[in-house]
């Protein structure tokens, strides 16, 4: 076993050496213009363009044209809102999300709040589903467009987006959907979730970084979009740009590896998931799950380990790569916004860490994170006051706290 | 973020973790931060004739909170009452080579020091060894 043991799929994931492969002619001697009409150079990258749009669509059971080029999934997010609000501001200027989205859904949102449009953040319940009756009582004459992230990238979430899907087809309103951290992993059909938008990106399924999509449904409806780049009328008008080749190459090859390999790998991965779980949570008290306990992603487990913090874990858990909830990981003083969304109080929320499981991983890993983690977390409690107070019986909620900031 | 070797160092051997009895007349005990911050520090000091002879810690937080107030135990072995209330977190930055976000930690750092230092003149103001510690007793 090699260390350090990478285990944050969430982030990002390697590009599979098969995917590398497929790339690699597609930078120098096939390094035409997919946009050059009259030249061989030209026929041959936009015949390997259509080829990775045929493995993407076939994914996610879409046509081929209906796959937009993007440079990832932020884009992605950006373009199916913008672009839709902008379409249909004459429609309507409401729109419906959750608050467990991705930064790149609340920051756009946010945005359009700015530029006049009013948005509705709907709440999701203590497992992180949102409640598709709530999304619906958020309706409005004015909804256009209503988006929902199909699996969590910090609690692996899957929400119940057909039936979302459903609620938005009889109203009228657009329904988009974040599959970023769903595509690949779990069985994705925008037919059968009646989805009219939805982005996903190469790098989370293992893929190269710096290639996104974004599909948008051309019958029933036909989905139209402003686009928020303009030039050379690449992609149907909606997003202009030379296409880059050997990034859409890779993609459709990651894509179609996962297409092929899901059965087999999200059985796998899901055995592995629930080992590390139970590994963890049996030998240690005061471990709590977030999240829904199987309605969740086959790779991800995400805990809280009362009274340790989680910047300090993971700097125990050193030579393995995750992520926590805590504050001190990120930028802002405030910790994981969508544990927050679940109800999850703020000392557990520092005190979360996520293990994003993926195609590298073998048991062997997981047995060493299992045990790193208990030794780590036990040497922190000894150092905890919290447990101490919390073993000698104190309620540390009924404790006035001095110095809070 | 990359942690400074010091920090590292402290995170690993910790130095005087533990605790003392809180209600013996000759201890000190300071606990500041709050749970819902992502940190609390308990640092306790034990004076023998005006001569801080222990003192120990206990720390929920990151890494640099864990290291400075190991720091600080060390610190505080062998100083005076007095000489310890000149302990600055800006002594604590600099040793620790801490960046500008965790300043914070050897402020919190400070303020253990500080109130256990406090806890301790309290205790002799008035009738040793009947007060509970100062962060305790506003529990409601
Ligand atoms: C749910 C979700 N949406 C969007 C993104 C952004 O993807 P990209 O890095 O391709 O812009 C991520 C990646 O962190 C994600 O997890």
């Amino acid at each position: 076993m090699k260390l350090p043991i990478y285990m944050d799929n969430h982030s990002t994931t390697p590009v599979d050496p098969t995917v590398l492969e497929a790339m690699l002619p597609y930078f120098t001697e096939k390094f035409g213009n997919a946009a050059s009409r009259n030249h061989a150079f030209g026929w041959e990258a936009e015949a390997a363009v259509d080829a990775a749009r045929q493995q993407i669509a076939a994914l996610i059971n879409a046509d081929p044209k209906e796959i937009v080029f993007t440079s990832g999934a932020t884009e992605s997010d950006n373009l199916a809102l913008r672009g839709i609000a902008e379409m249909y501001r004459e429609k309507g200027d409401h729109i419906i999300t959750t608050v467990t989205e991705h930064r790149a859904i609340l920051d756009t949102a946010k945005r359009l709040e700015k530029m006049g449009f009013s948005v509705t953040y709907v709440p999701v319940r203590a497992d992180g589903l949102v409640d598709p009756d709530v999304i619906k009582q958020a309706i409005t004459p004015k909804t256009i467009l209503i988006s929902a992230i199909l699996a969590n990238n910090e609690i692996g979430t899957i929400n119940p987006v057909a039936e979302i899907g459903t609620i938005a087809k009889e109203r009228g309103i657009l329904f988009h959907s974040d599959a970023t951290q769903a595509v690949g992993k779990i069985p994705v059909d925008v037919q059968a979730m009646g989805i009219d938008l939805m982005s996903f990106t190469a790098h989370k399924m293992y893929g190269p970084k710096g290639i996104g999509a974004l599909y948008v449904r051309r019958k029933n409806p036909r989905v139209r979009l402003a686009p928020m780049i303009d030039g050379g009328g690449h992609e149907r008008g909606m997003r202009s740009g030379t296409l880059p080749v050997p990034l859409i190459v890779g993609f459709g090859k990651a894509a179609d590896i996962c297409r092929q390999m899901m059965p087999e790998e999200s059985k796998r991965l899901t055995a592995l998931r629930d080992r590390l779980r139970d590994g963890i949570m049996t030998q240690l008290d005061e471990t709590y799950l977030n999240g829904h306990p199987t309605r969740r992603l086959p790779n991800n487990v995400n805990i809280s380990f009362a009274y340790v913090e989680g910047e300090s874990l993971l700097m125990g858990l050193k030579d393995i790569a995750l992520s926590s909830g805590s504050a001190c990981t990120s930028a802002s003083l405030e910790p994981s916004y969508v544990l927050k969304a679940l109800g999850v109080g703020s000392e557990l929320a520092h005190s979360s860490i996520r293990y994003g499981l993926g195609r590298f991983n073998t048991e062997e890993e997981v047995e060493y994170v299992i045990r790193r983690t208990v030794e780590i977390v036990t040497k922190l409690r000894e150092m905890s006051p919290l447990y101490e107070m919390a073993k000698e019986g104190i309620d540390l909620s009924k404790v006035e706290w001095k110095g809070e900031h | 973020m990359a942690y400074s070797e010091k920090v590292i160092d402290h995170y690993n051997n910790p130095r005087n973790v533990g605790s003392l009895d809180k209600n013996d007349p000759g201890v000190g005990t300071g606990i500041v931060g709050a749970p819902e911050c992502g940190d609390v520090m308990k640092l306790q000091i034990r004076v023998d004739e005006g001569v801080i002879v222990d003192a120990k810690f206990k720390t929920f937080g990151c890494g640099s909170a864990i290291a400075s107030s190991s720091l600080a135990t060390e610190w505080l072995k062998g100083r005076t009452v007095n000489e310890a209330m000149q302990i600055k977190n800006t002594d604590i930055v600099n040793e620790l080579h801490l960046p500008p976000v965790k300043i914070h930690c050897s402020v919190l750092a400070e303020d253990a020091i500080k109130a256990a230092l406090e806890d301790y003149r309290k205790k002799h103001g008035e009738q040793a060894g009947t007060r509970e510690p100062a962060a305790m007793e506003r529990k409601h």
